[in-house]
């Protein structure tokens, strides 16, 4: 198959081109933040163009941009191969959104704008590209792509234990990605198998003879994209990362870089591995639940309001692994659940980018976010009261907004499978309203406080990623179909494989317990 | 019959209203502030008209429960939600009841809050409310219900938090909004255990999610009778912290803190009677398990009592009327636990007027006094002739006199109660009775208190205010708040009588409201009547003799009941209990203290433990390292020796 319409690729690679042609060709601070912008927008464009031009009716796979060419042995069998499909289609927009605002957030940057610039766009490609690549090589080369930008840019333009932040995160996700990388060729070189395509593998590992057990080749995997989710106990490196990045960081990274290992749950670890998944569900629920609850509880002690968000975070993807429990239930219910997984996603990051941006605003104008230091600040700055409430109520699942459309979908795909595992992660949203209102009230409300008199409001050009992030929250909660639609077609075809393989595997075979699992 | 697009737009006007004021009017053009006020009365008054056509249409029968198609939402395979409109004689009074109390509280707002810098943001608010109350009354599914639900806990928690640079409203606002998110947490799980019935409707034909199929499935014994109980407790959680309902009452008196019209507007009128809504939106559902509906009336008969014992003595006028709601809600609840589903809405419906009325009247006292604090009023019949007229007729309603409207709903739930075949029925009567007592008197406590005896200085005295330049006037409100009282003690005198008359009236057929609702009519007992009439005159007269006679007895009263005093007054220690005890100590301070010190210092202790590790380990290698190339000769070739060496053992 070889397809080409470069119109991914030209997603893919134009913020690549746009930090090469920063680093070379333009200097001076205001035209870079020109060039920076029009590059952001222009790729907002494009991944649009790619959401909304994704034929619901049409092949599963599409704008396809596949050729053998890129490393040109045969034997070898790497290719390049850029796609989009249901599943990753709402994630490339989600990208795209969050890629605008990061660079909206950055306009205030002075120390060292050139680089600045470069390894942010560096990173938007790292993002956009492993959501498309269906390469296994090809992924693994953009999603170790992505580390390089996010150490440098906390590193040199984060606060507080900077480089202790970037380091942890550069040594966590990089050893998790050695396991990946393990796990990758361990598949490659399982007789029958030979290939990279990560359309083709779910079908072929079926039936190929594995060098090592399919439970280990899973662990190695989800190892991966665990750290990257992050779940518990691999969490921490996330709050030291989030409070210290520059908030145009910390947006992309909650935003968009989490979400990588969601997406790599149900790309690799649920489409590859139907019958390990559906073993291990019950890992997965109670994993899920305890991210959702163990986030929660300690985010209720942060006074630090990055960390608070940060925290919080955790809580939330815990509701993504929730949702892909439900692949251990009946096909029904785990289309609701995955697909409630995948919009967890995407709602969190408008969400949470849209938090880390307000947090980012509010720590620029009152020079703290120690919350017992704020407070009354709703009189003084009515913008970024009204879009924390917003945000806040977001993430408290609130209906009329996305973050409501997606815990529901998650809790009515995943109670009828797990019981009492769904009952206790649902609790989470009572402890999230207890953080968030307390939030809310100690920094916004209150009588205004003497030494906070002058700050001021954000001003139109800080509340146009604002605008950008709160008017996507609120048309997903209003017309959650938009996004849902997409991602159903991206689940339903992982459910059949799932559906297909339990029919023709014997169940009830002695794997119930978690070394039989990966040993045998 | 009223289109399908007509009953949308009752929703749909109030909320343009909304959208309109938030983004257009407030940011651009406030300082044309009155365009919000007039915006949101005009478009209320739109969706009062429509109801009552939509009513008109409910009552001819042109419309019936499910002629209109619902719309889908979100349909993923095996789940289907869509929003649709339930048009059924509830949805049509409930319509009526909070259109019209919303449009009177609207017109006095326009007064009442004048002088506030917020004056649009109110507005938008309070459209915001009424477009979510009208979208939960009109929900035909129960997902929608639930958002719908949210949002109207979303307004009330803005409204109450309106005067947001108020410490004790930003804390009164969270409280009322996070305690309701228990009980909303319990519908919730209600709505799951309903989905993961789904098999059992799809095979009746029936969808797990739409009211009226839950309704039938429960009724028709599609639905297993364990199934039914679960899910009709789960409902009722979400009812009880709606509706103030015990243990989940707190935050109700907590929510006076808003300004006065939404108390009476949203926690005394329409959506604290959320709960009693909801419960009679499921009564077939609850009527089909008997462990729920006892579960109802218990919670209900035991809320009635103990709201009103703390009513007894609280000196903040809206407390006490805030007391006095969540005990007449729990009334309305005993009412549905009893199976007396007419008579719970009809005292739903005239509540909703009395006791908005008995709200503003306190709004109006406080115009002209600047205080809530009773101990510093009295005297105000004089000077507030309006004003004491039709709080005494809201007061009077409430107490149950003949022939006021809230004599007849009253009297219809005690009736169902003494003739009622139920274990708990008796039981549930006599308690129902003594709260009448409770009610009676504190409600004429109030009215000596305020407005009879001597003016004993407002806000000039109250020292809890501490104001410096205290505005008391004492002198009639303006009429944009008069005539609301006007409107509503007129509804509060008639409501009763001509809604649902014990006979046949020229054009109002005999038990009307009844028959509408499809539900038993009652039929008037003389014993029963006299009796409560007599026990709420009882209260009224010691009312009298304590604060109506000052020095008569009071002081000696007060000496026996000293220590029950100081137990209603600090509302049982329960506001202690929840959050110095639970909220603090054992949740704060003991179980995120310690999961927060082990996720620092184990979680993260052990990760920072693996890096020292490694990072001493290659300190201990490091030395190897020399640079110099014999050492690595000289290593290199006594490696290749040893590899030797083993290869000849083991060959």
């Amino acid at each position: 198959m070889e397809n080409f319409s470069g119109i991914l690729t030209i997603t893919v690679f134009l913020p690549l081109v746009g930090a090469i042609i920063i680093a070379l060709a333009i200097n001076g601070a205001k035209s870079i933040r020109y060039f920076a912008v029009l590059i952001g927008v222009i790729e907002l464009v494009l991944t649009s163009v790619i959401f909304f031009g994704y034929e619901k009716g049409g092949a599963q796979y599409q704008f396809v941009d596949k050729t053998s060419e890129w490393i040109p042995f045969d034997s070898l069998n790497v290719n390049y191969f850029l796609a989009v499909d249901g599943l990753s289609a709402p994630l490339v927009l989600l990208s795209g959104l969050l890629g605008i605002s990061a660079i909206f957030a950055s306009l205030g940057i002075k120390q060292r704008v050139k680089e600045y610039f470069v390894w942010l766009l560096v990173l938007q490609t790292a993002v956009v590209g492993v959501f498309t690549a269906l390469d296994f090589i090809l992924f693994f080369l953009l999603w170790e792509l992505e580390l390089i930008p996010m150490f440098f840019l906390i590193s040199i333009w984060g606060s507080g234990r900077k480089e202790y932040s970037a380091m942890k995160f550069l040594i966590f996700t990089f050893l998790a990605s050695a396991f990946m990388l393990i796990g990758i060729l361990a598949l490659y070189f399982s007789t029958g198998i030979h290939t990279f395509d990560m359309t083709e593998l779910p079908s072929k590992i079926q039936t190929a003879t594995l060098i090592i057990p399919s439970g280990l080749i899973f662990t190695l995997l989800f190892v991966g994209f665990a750290v990257k989710l992050p779940v518990w106990p691999f969490h921490t490196w996330l709050p030291d990362a989030h409070t210290d990045a520059p908030t145009a960081v910390s947006v992309m990274l909650a935003g968009v870089l989490l979400k990588m290992g969601g997406y790599g749950m149900l790309r690799v670890s649920v489409s590859m591995f139907p019958n390990v998944i559906t073993e291990v569900a019950w890992i997965l629920i109670t994993l899920g639940v305890i991210n959702v609850l163990y986030g929660a509880i300690v985010t209720l002690r942060q006074t630090d309001l990055k960390r608070l968000i940060a925290f919080s975070s955790i809580s939330h993807m815990g509701y993504v692994l929730v949702g892909i429990s439900s692949v251990a239930g009946a096909a029904g219910n785990a289309t609701v659940g995955l697909t409630g997984a995948a919009m967890q996603m995407f709602t969190h990051g408008t969400i949470t980018g849209l938090m880390f941006l307000l947090v980012g605003l509010v720590y620029e104008k009152a020079h703290t976010r120690h919350i017992p230091d704020l407070g009354g600040l709703a009189t003084r700055m009515p913008i970024l009261a009204s879009g924390f409430i917003l945000a806040g109520l977001a993430s408290l699942g609130l209906p009329g907004t996305s973050g409501f459309v997606s815990e529901v979908l998650v809790f009515l795909g995943t109670f009828p499978v797990w019981n009492i595992g769904t009952l206790l992660s649902a609790f989470g949203i009572v402890i999230t309203a207890g953080y968030i209102l307390w939030m809310i009230q100690r920094t916004f409300f209150g009588p205004s406080i003497e030494r906070f008199n002058n700050v001021r409001d954000a001003s139109t050009l800080e509340a146009v990623p604002l605008a950008i992030l709160a008017i996507s929250v609120l048309v997903i909660g209003l017309f959650p179909s938009i996004i849902s639609d997409v991602f159903q077609l991206g689940i339903s075809p992982i459910i059949q494989g799932i559906s297909d393989n339990a029919a023709s595997v014997e169940l009830g075979s002695n794997q119930n317990n978690l070394l039989a699992f990966i040993f045998n | 019959m009223i289109p399908e697009n007509v009953v949308w737009l009752i929703l749909l006007s109030p909320f343009l209203s909304f959208a309109v004021i938030s983004i257009v009017i407030r940011p651009f053009f406030n300082q044309f502030r009155n365009v919000s006020s007039h915006l949101t009365i005009a478009s209320i008054s739109i969706s009062l008209f429509l109801s009552i056509w939509f009513l008109i249409s409910v009552i001819n029968n042109d419309v019936s429960i499910d002629s209109y198609q619902s719309q889908s939402w979100i349909s993923l395979g095996i789940l289907e939600i869509s929003i649709g409109i339930i048009s059924d004689s509830l949805t049509a009074i409930m319509l009526i009841v909070v259109t019209s109390v919303s449009l009177m509280v609207q017109i006095y707002s326009t007064s009442y809050m004048e002088n506030d810098s917020g004056y649009s943001r109110y507005f938008a608010y309070m459209s915001l409310f009424t477009a979510s109350m009208i979208g939960l009354i009109m929900a035909s599914n129960v997902v929608q219900l639930y958002a719908f639900w949210e949002l109207v806990g979303l307004s009330s928690y803005l409204l109450i938090g309106f005067w947001y640079h108020k410490p004790s409203a930003a804390a009164a606002a969270k409280k009322a909004f996070i305690i309701t998110r228990f009980g909303d947490f319990g519908l919730l799980l209600a709505i799951l255990y309903l989905f993961s019935n789904g098999e059992t409707f799809a095979a009746n034909g029936l969808n797990s999610l739409d009211i009226s199929d839950i309704n039938l499935a429960a009724k028709t014994g599609i639905l297993a009778s364990g199934v039914v109980t679960w899910v009709a407790i789960g409902i009722f959680a979400g009812a009880i912290g709606k509706s103030g309902q015990f243990p989940l009452h707190t935050w109700l008196p907590d929510a006076m803190e808003g300004p006065t019209p939404v108390s009476a507007l949203i926690h005394a009128a329409t959506m604290v009677a959320a709960g009693v809504f909801l419960v009679a939106r499921f009564f077939d559902l609850f009527h089909s398990s008997e462990a729920a509906m006892t579960t109802v009336a218990v919670t209900g008969v035991f809320t009635a009592l103990f709201a009103a014992s703390m009513g007894l003595v609280m000196t903040d006028i809206k407390r006490v009327l805030a007391y006095s709601t969540i005990s007449q809600l729990g009334y309305m609840m005993l009412a549905l636990g009893i199976g007396a589903y007419g008579p719970a809405i009809f005292h739903l419906f005239t509540h909703a007027f009395f006791k908005a009325l008995l709200f503003l009247g306190s709004g109006s006292v406080n115009h002209a006094t600047g205080t809530f604090d009773m101990r510093y009023m009295g005297g105000l019949r004089k000077s507030m002739p309006w004003t004491y007229s039709t709080f005494l007729i809201g007061a009077l309603s409430l107490s149950g006199i003949f022939p006021l409207a809230g004599f007849w709903s009253k009297d219809e739930i005690l009736t169902h109660a003494w003739s009622s075949s139920m274990n708990i029925s008796t039981i549930v009567y006599i308690f129902a009775l003594l709260a009448v007592f409770m009610t009676a008197f504190y409600m004429f406590r109030v009215i000596f208190m305020t407005f009879e005896g001597d003016f004993k200085g407002g806000a000039q005295s109250d020292p809890s205010l501490n104001l410096i330049n205290p505005d008391v006037h004492l002198q009639e409100s303006p009429k944009a708040m008069v005539v609301p009282l006007l409107v509503l003690g007129l509804m509060s005198i008639i409501g009763g009588f001509l809604v649902n008359p014990p006979v046949n009236l020229v054009v109002i057929p005999e038990h009307w409201l009844s028959h509408f609702l499809h539900a038993d009519s009652i039929k008037f007992n003389f014993v029963v009547a006299i009796l409560s009439s007599l026990i709420a005159g009882a209260g009224i007269l010691l009312a009298y003799l304590i604060y109506g006679q000052p020095k008569l007895i009071s002081h000696s009263v007060y000496r026996i009941t000293n220590p029950i005093h100081r137990v209603l007054i600090n509302k049982y220690f329960l506001d202690e209990f929840y959050e110095s005890f639970i909220t603090t100590r054992v949740i704060y301070n003991s179980i995120a203290k310690s999961i927060d010190w082990a996720d620092r210092l184990v979680i993260d202790g052990i990760v920072r433990q693996i890096g020292l590790v490694s990072r001493n380990l290659g300190k201990i290698i490091a030395p190897i390292q020399t640079g110099q190339s014999q050492g690595y000769g000289l290593i290199l070739s006594l490696g290749t020796i040893l590899i030797i060496v083993i290869y000849i053992l083991f060959k």
